[in-house]
C-alpha cells in the first residue's frame, strides 16, 4: 500500500540538515506551510537557503514574526531567494543581518521565480524571460534575441526541499488547494528532492475527484495533517 | 501655490481610459481607488498572486484568508472569478493576456522607460511582480504625482533611479495632467484646471510636445 502519511510536521522534516535548500509556498501568509515552518523552527536547523516569494510577515505593532519569517528571526538563514522581502526587511533584526552579511539576497522577478522554480519541477535546462531585459536584474546573464525581442536566460532553482500546504489531501499525496492559497505551492511541489505537503484535512483517495486534483501526488512524497491553522490574514 | 487634481480624481481620470470587457491588474496605491469611478463599465481586475475578477476588500466578517490580492489584504471575489497558480498568473501577465496595467512611479523618462522598484540607497531590494507587469501588458498606464515631494520633476529626460523597463509606459495621468507617451515624444493632451501647458511644461524634466487641442482633465 502506498502510504506518504508522516504522523507529525517534526517527523515529516526529521531529515532536514543544516545548510538544507528549502522551498516554501504561500504568498504573504497566504497558503503558507506553517505547521512545517513552525517545525523548522523547533529543530534549529541553520545556515538554510530560503526559496519563497516572501519572507513571511510581521506584526508592526506587537512585533511579532509569521511564516519564514521565524526562521529569519531566529537566524536560521544564510540566503534568501525570491522576490518581494517586504515589510519584513525593515525589522532590525533583518536590517542586521544583512548589513553584517549574514543574509545574501538573490532578488529576481516574481515570473522569473516562479518559472525557475517550474524548470527544475518540469527538467527543463532554463527559460528565455523578456522580464527584466534592460534593468540591473539582467546583469551578468545571457541575453538573447529572438524575433527582434530580447530575453535574458534564467536557470532552474532547485531545493533539497520543497514544503507546500493544501487545503484536502490523500495518502497518495493528490492535493487540493483553495482559492488564492494555491499560488506557489502548485508550482514548487515536484521541485525539489523530497516534497512535503501540509494539509487543512486528509481525505481518502477518491474523494477529491480527479477532475479537482491540483497537484498528482506523484510530485509529492510526504503529506501530514498540519497540527493548527492561525492563518493570519 | 496652486494644487492639481488630489488622488481619487487622478483616479477617475485615469478610470475613463477602461473600457468594457478590459482585463486589468491595478496597483497598490492610488491605482486600487479606480474601481470605484468605472461605473457600468465592466472590467475584468488581475491580482498577480493568482486571481482573475478580484472584488473589493472584505469587510470584517467577510474576511477568507485564502482570498488576498496582491498587497496581501483580504478581498472579495465577483461571480465568475477564476483562481490559478503562479505560473498561470504570471503567464497570463508575460504572454500579453492583460489589456492593461495601472501602476505608480518614481520616475518616467521621455522615451517611456519607467523606474518604480528600488530608490538608489534603499536598504535592501525587492522588485515583486513590477517588472513582468510592465513587460507584457498592452498598455502600462502610470498614476502618480506629477513631482517628487522635493518638488523635482518626476518626468524626466532619463531615469536616474534603476528601471523597473524600458520603453515600457504608454500613458502617463499625474495631478497636473495627461500625457501620452509616443515614438515621436512625450504628448500634452490634458492639463489639469487652474494650469497651463506652459506650467505643465515647466513642471516636467522633459520635452512635452502639445496636442493639436489642450482639453482639461475631468
Amino acid at each position: 500500500m502506498i502510504d506518504k502519511r508522516f504522523e507529525s510536521s517534526m517527523a515529516a522534516i526529521a531529515d532536514v540538515t543544516d545548510g538544507a535548500v528549502i522551498m516554501t509556498g504561500g504568498f504573504g501568509l497566504c497558503g503558507i506551510p506553517e505547521n512545517l515552518i513552525r517545525a523548522l523552527t523547533e529543530k534549529k536547523v541553520k545556515d538554510l537557503t530560503i526559496v519563497s516569494n516572501n519572507i513571511g510577515s510581521i506584526d508592526l505593532k506587537e512585533g511579532g514574526a509569521y511564516g519564514v519569517a521565524l526562521l529569519f528571526k531566529n537566524r536560521q538563514v544564510r540566503k534568501f531567494a525570491g522576490s518581494f522581502p517586504g515589510p519584513v526587511a525593515k525589522t532590525d533584526w533583518f536590517l542586521e543581518q544583512y548589513k553584517s552579511g549574514a543574509i545574501e539576497l538573490e532578488i529576481m522577478p516574481q515570473g522569473t521565480l516562479n518559472e525557475r522554480v517550474r524548470c527544475a519541477m518540469a527538467g527543463l535546462g532554463g527559460v528565455y524571460t523578456p522580464v527584466g531585459a534592460g534593468t540591473i536584474l539582467a546583469k551578468g546573464k545571457e541575453v538573447r534575441e529572438i524575433d527582434g525581442k530580447e530575453y535574458v536566460l534564467e536557470t532552474p532553482l532547485k531545493a533539497d526541499f520543497a514544503l507546500v500546504k493544501g487545503c484536502l489531501g490523500d495518502r497518495l499525496g493528490n492535493l487540493q488547494y483553495r482559492y488564492t492559497a494555491r499560488n506557489y505551492n502548485a508550482v514548487m511541489a515536484g521541485a525539489a528532492r523530497i516534497t512535503v505537503a501540509e494539509v487543512e484535512q486528509i481525505v481518502e483517495p477518491g474523494e477529491i475527484d480527479p477532475d479537482q486534483v491540483h497537484t498528482p501526488g506523484i510530485l509529492v512524497q510526504r503529506i501530514v495533517k498540519g497540527e493548527k491553522y492561525e492563518k493570519r490574514a | 501655490m496652486k494644487k492639481g487634481l488630489d488622488k481619487k480624481k487622478i483616479a477617475a481620470r485615469a478610470a475613463r481610459e477602461l473600457t468594457d470587457g478590459m482585463y486589468v491588474n491595478l496597483g497598490i496605491g492610488l491605482p486600487n481607488l479606480i474601481p470605484e469611478y468605472l461605473g457600468g463599465t465592466e472590467v475584468i481586475i488581475h491580482s498577480e498572486n493568482g486571481l482573475l475578477g478580484m472584488g473589493p476588500l472584505a469587510k470584517e466578517g467577510d474576511v477568507d484568508p485564502d482570498v488576498v490580492n496582491a498587497a496581501k489584504q483580504p478581498v472579495m471575489m465577483q461571480p465568475g472569478a477564476a483562481c490559478c497558480s503562479q505560473c498561470e498568473s504570471f503567464a497570463i501577465i508575460r504572454g500579453g493576456h492583460l489589456d492593461m496595467t495601472v501602476l505608480g512611479a518614481f520616475q518616467v523618462s521621455e522615451k517611456g522607460d519607467l523606474a518604480n522598484w528600488q530608490v538608489p540607497g534603499d536598504r535592501v531590494p525587492g522588485v515583486g511582480g513590477a517588472m513582468d507587469l510592465v513587460c507584457g501588458t498592452k498598455c502600462v498606464m502610470v498614476t502618480m504625482t506629477h513631482c517628487a515631494p522635493d518638488g523635482s520633476p518626476k518626468i524626466v529626460k532619463e531615469c536616474t533611479y534603476p528601471v523597473t523597463g524600458r520603453k515600457c509606459v504608454n500613458l502617463i495621468v499625474t495631478d497636473l495632467a495627461f500625457i501620452r507617451v509616443t515614438p515621436e515624444g512625450l504628448v500634452l493632451e490634458e492639463v489639469a484646471p487652474g494650469f497651463t501647458a506652459q506650467e505643465v511644461q515647466a513642471a516636467t524634466g522633459a520635452e512635452l510636445k502639445l496636442a493639436s487641442q489642450i482639453r482639461q482633465m475631468e
